[in-house]
């Protein structure tokens, strides 16, 4: 097991499978089209995303280094959360880009939904985690992998 | 952060609960980022990202509702993003089902919403709003609280106003609160940059290509970009703006760009030239073969590689007045030229409202209809939003488009020259 210590941008606990994308997850490419038509799991659609790509990333520890693309990311986050569709947590090798930001604190102050979402975890998380591991978020910012 | 007393009332409910809801999610927001204030929204206008009924997205109608009934509608007008469906706009009768039974379902709703939250004019709605004919044109400095990647990326870099990368409904809440959390593009330090970009082409680089280039490689950084002078001068003029506009909304949907700078021309380049990159700055050297690369790279996940394409898209974002005239000349010539009267590819070509009404009151208008051209206030975006259009060969110059759609990306004389032959093949 080992453990990542990071920042905690939206409070909780959780233990969940990995989902790893090494590159910048682009929130409206990859949950636009399986939130729009209620695909099972929310497989990601995001075709520039061969880490992710189609794989499904409802209740998965979505591990990743930041967000990119439309302004329409947060919205899109916020929504999934709202739905009860969303990954289990949020975790970043970087820190947090306003977009997910929005989103998780939107779902945080505005739902009742649970997304813990840690940042800061650092370049080793990202290369030491790895799809299928187990993850632990704990209230304090660790992370354990295993 | 420090709130002053006002702000602090509205947090502890002095207005309501829904107000309360509002600022703390600003609080928290800017706590994020270490924001040690709020600063005023000092823009005339916003500009909100969402233009969209979708079913889907009744979360976020929810939440518009809330405002609206806590009577939260006397902060700043704004402009829209384009709206998503276009009776001009080729579809057939399953689409048009899908669309209007199973999407936009939401669409009155959400329209009478913004008219209650104070959206501009009913010509409001697109992406390019700080166009002279839509007006929302912010001065330099001034602070905003707009979403759209493209938007902001060019109110930011162009025009040299201030605001963050704001999410959807974040955005709102600043026009609706009157104040947005100060960190990030609204400081000094924030807007410098994190990367030279040293563009050593032989040609003038498509501006989505080399956006999009960019963007991959800086992610949300802010590029400082070296070597343009020599195709887009030392001023603004209305061929840079568009150049940049193109430019930056590839860097900000291939990447998370929400300023760059370019030497010797965008306002704080000019104004403070190297001051601007911070000392650990990072080097990206383009060439035509990293273009190539980039361009090569890109994932064709139409089912069929070959297919004739069925429809193209011009306009992602949307085209200024003079890039519709220029798409007509080009258009008008080539066919001539190659002893044709119309297109062999239905295409759609997306501007402003406010744009078309300019556009349509020259012969322009009557030789792209004659052409078989299709002028929309469209967004491409959502109207390709559906597992239908994931089968249909679409093709676009857009590589905003091609990132968060099945839309296959050509550059500009490609697509010239596909839309213009007889037999629609890349």
């Amino acid at each position: 097991m080992k453990q990542f210590k990071g920042r905690v941008i939206v409070p909780g606990t959780c233990t969940a499978e990995a989902l790893v994308s090494h590159s910048g997850f682009n929130t409206l490419a990859s949950f636009q089209m399986a939130i729009m038509f209620n695909k099972k799991g929310i497989p990601c659609g995001d075709q520039n995303n061969p880490d992710i790509y189609n794989q499904k990333m409802q209740g998965k520890a979505l591990c990743l280094p930041i967000t990119i693309g439309s302004t329409t990311g947060g919205m899109i986050l916020y929504t999934v959360l709202a739905a009860g569709k969303a990954p289990a947590c949020m975790l970043f090798s970087e820190s947090i880009d306003s977009l997910a930001a929005s989103g998780a604190i939107m779902g945080d102050v505005w739902t009742d939904s649970s997304m813990p979402v840690i940042d800061r975890l650092g370049p080793e998380f990202l290369s030491t985690v790895q799809t299928g591991m187990k993850v632990t978020v704990k209230e304090d910012g660790i992370v354990e992998i295993e | 952060m420090v709130l002053t007393p006002e702000q602090q009332a509205l947090l502890d409910g002095s207005k309501g609960e829904v107000m309360a809801k509002i600022v703390k999610t600003l609080v928290m927001y800017g706590d994020t980022f270490g924001a040690e204030r709020m600063v005023p929204v000092t823009g005339k206008y916003g500009h909100t990202v969402i233009s969209y009924g979708l079913k889907v997205l009744g979360p976020v109608l929810d939440v518009f509702d809330e405002i609206i009934d806590a009577g939260l509608t006397d902060g700043q007008k704004f402009t829209a993003d384009p709206r998503p469906l276009d009776r001009n706009v080729p579809s057939n009768l399953l689409e048009d089902l899908v669309f209007k039974k199973i999407m936009y379902t939401d669409q009155g709703r959400y329209e009478k919403q913004m008219e209650k939250l104070g959206i501009l004019n009913d010509d409001a709605y697109t992406c390019t709003c700080y166009l002279d004919q839509v007006g929302n044109k912010p001065e330099k400095g001034e602070i905003l609280s707009w979403a759209e990647s493209s938007a902001v990326v060019y109110a930011n870099s162009v025009l040299g106003a201030r605001c963050n990368r704001n999410s959807g409904i974040i955005e709102l809440f600043g026009s609706v609160a009157g104040f947005v959390p100060e960190f990030g593009l609204l400081t000094d330090e924030g807007r410098k940059a994190k990367w030279i970009v040293e563009v050593n082409c032989e040609k003038k680089p498509e501006p989505q290509l080399l956006g999009s280039a960019i963007g991959m490689k800086v992610m949300e950084d802010v590029p400082y970009v070296k070597g343009l002078d020599k195709w887009l001068g030392n001023e603004l003029t209305d061929a840079a703006c568009t150049y940049l506009k193109d430019f930056g909304a590839a860097t900000a949907s291939n990447g998370a760009v929400g300023l760059y700078h370019i030497e010797g021309l965008t306002p704080e380049a000019k104004e403070l030239g190297e001051t601007l990159i911070s000392e650990d700055a990072q080097v990206y050297v383009i060439d035509d073969a990293e273009l190539e690369r980039v361009k090569a790279n890109y994932p064709v996940i139409w089912k069929d590689k070959e297919a004739r394409p069925e429809l193209c898209f011009i306009g992602c974002p949307h085209l200024t007045f003079k890039q519709l005239c220029d798409w007509t000349d080009a258009i008008d010539k080539r066919l001539e030229e190659n002893g044709l009267t119309k297109l062999s590819v239905p295409t759609v070509f997306t501007a402003s409202p406010a744009v078309i009404k300019e556009f349509e009151k020259t012969d322009k208008a009557n030789i792209l209809k004659r052409s078989g051209g299709i002028v929309s206030y469209i967004c491409a975006l959502m109207y390709m939003n559906n597992p239908l259009c994931k089968k249909k060969a679409v093709i676009t110059c857009s590589n905003k488009l091609r990132t968060y759609t099945s839309a296959r990306y050509y550059t500009e004389d490609e697509i010239l020259r596909i839309i213009t032959r007889k037999e629609a093949r890349p």
